[in-house]
């Protein structure tokens, strides 16, 4: 964590800037499964990055290319919607 | 500034403010209907039909929506003023605070009128209580002359870098807001230009810099974000003295946050809000005819709350009674709590006293009997209610 600042430091009403947040890390709190994918099987339809509620699918322009396990909370949606079984949930820390 | 006040005029408070909101010419106004707001809104509605303001006027569907409109326009970058009474501020309240968090220069107008219930449409103070601790300004006016000169001074006030809060400008419902009385206006260009160009710091339509406004804030950030409120109050004390200035040489008329009147060798005096203080002044005068050593102190800054001047000017009074147009049930009255702290350590002996509660007159006999009693009284007494035993 950055310094916290004090009323004098902060800007008026708590107002915020682009760059000003920290980017926080929601996958520390993760349910103790993460998704791992078979890049073989996978198609690239993109219905993980389409239902993803974290925005946790990474792409390269429109290429599947794996998770941000920063931000990944292990919901499973992922694993669910995929149509070729490519995504499968492993437990956290193997 | 060269200016000229062109010939006083007969208005009540409530079309004073609409013509101050004329001259002023925000650039919105969203408003809801209440009595005894109406005449104000009603009137600039007037000028707005007839072409003679530039503003859009938003007919939302509550006060909670004429705030919260009331909110975007100001912080996207727009001057606003709306204006309210009781029930509508009650409504409202809920997003005054947030208007106050968000650092919004709003101008409100309001009527104070009695709170529910019983449902009363007449004049006390509570409607101003309710909001009391939600970081807005609060100016009282004794007659339609100071709502008109407040209302002018309003958008300096809250628009100033150091305020950047609303600010509310109080008329008693009905004895100011319907109540006619030569008001001398100041001349449109004049107001134009002192009130001047709208000024806030993140205007969210600068594109060129977009931000993230009324963010939530968790433990670690709240208190901070609270707390650049209480400063700004404390800078609106400073601000209200140097619009004042200006306003002056403006006017030729001076407003201070708080007024003395025959303050300085009394020895018992009366602190109230609002129009009463009028009714007091003459009551002082015939006391003072008649040898008595009396004086009024009004309050026109309830909020910011002029502790410092307040101690200074009642010091030396021996007994204060402090005229609450408000209660708490419970509890103690506002402004009987508020000056009994500002004025602890000092030999003063402050009483209390309720009236006026949903519009009830204030006779100038009973303000005889405040001055007349002996201190020591019950707290508070309740002037004007039926069956009180020590009352004339």
């Amino acid at each position: 964590m950055s310094e916290l600042k004090s009323w004098t430091e902060l800007p008026v009403g708590g107002t915020v800037s682009p760059g000003d947040a920290e980017q926080p890390r929601t996958g520390s709190w993760r349910t103790g499964l993460r998704p791992e994918v078979d890049l073989s099987k996978c198609v690239n339809c993109l219905l993980c990055w389409l239902y993803c509620p974290d925005s946790a699918i990474r792409l390269d322009g429109t290429t599947f290319v794996g998770f941000d396990h920063d931000v990944c909370k292990g919901c499973e949606l992922c694993e669910v919607v995929c149509p070729v079984g490519a995504i499968g949930m492993v437990r956290d820390g193997n | 500034m060269a200016t000229r006040a062109v010939a006083a005029r007969v208005l009540t408070g409530g079309e004073a403010v609409a013509e101050a909101m004329r001259q002023i010419d925000p650039d919105v106004v969203p408003v809801y209907p209440i009595t005894p707001q109406t005449p104000m809104i009603q009137g600039f509605a007037k000028f707005a039909a007839a072409g003679r303001v530039h503003g859009e006027i938003i007919n939302v569907e509550s006060e909670h929506s004429a705030m919260s409109a009331a909110i975007g326009a100001a912080l996207a970058g727009a001057r606003t003023i709306t204006a309210t009474s009781s029930q509508g501020l009650a409504l409202m309240a809920e997003v005054v605070y947030i208007a106050a968090a968000m650092r919004a220069p709003i101008v409100m107008a309001v009527g104070n009128r009695a709170l529910s219930g019983p449902i009363n449409i007449h004049c006390d103070h509570s409607d101003s209580m309710l909001v009391r601790d939600s970081g807005v300004v609060q100016l009282f006016a004794e007659n339609a002359q100071e709502a008109y000169d407040l209302m002018v001074m309003a958008p300096r006030i809250a628009e100033h870098p150091d305020v950047l809060l609303p600010v509310l400008v109080c008329q008693d419902g009905f004895t100011i807001t319907h109540s006619a009385e030569p008001v001398v206006l100041l001349g449109d260009r004049s107001v134009k230009k002192f009130v001047g160009e709208y000024h806030i710091p993140f205007p969210l339509l600068d594109l060129s810099a977009p931000t993230t406004q009324g963010p939530f804030a968790m433990p670690d950030y709240y208190y901070e974000v609270r707390h650049q409120q209480v400063a700004a109050m404390s800078a609106a004390l400073a601000a209200f003295e140097d619009v004042a200035g200006e306003f002056e040489t403006l006017s030729g008329r001076r407003y201070d946050v708080i007024e003395p009147y025959a303050l300085d060798d009394a020895e018992r005096a009366i602190v109230c809000l609002g129009s009463t203080g009028g009714t007091v002044k003459d009551v002082v005068d015939e006391l003072r005819s008649e040898g008595e050593r009396v004086g009024l102190l009004e309050i026109r800054s309830f909020r910011p709350f002029p502790v410092e001047r307040l101690r200074s000017a009642l010091e030396h009074v021996g007994q204060i009674a402090v005229l609450d147009r408000a209660d708490s049930p419970g509890g103690l009255p506002p402004l009987f709590a508020d000056l009994t702290a500002t004025l602890h350590g000092t030999s003063a002996e402050l009483e209390s006293y309720v009236y006026g509660l949903g519009g009830r007159d204030l006779h100038p006999e009973e303000i005889r009997h405040v001055f007349c009693a002996p201190a020591g009284a019950a707290v508070p007494v309740y002037l004007g209610l039926r069956s009180e035993p020590c009352l004339v």
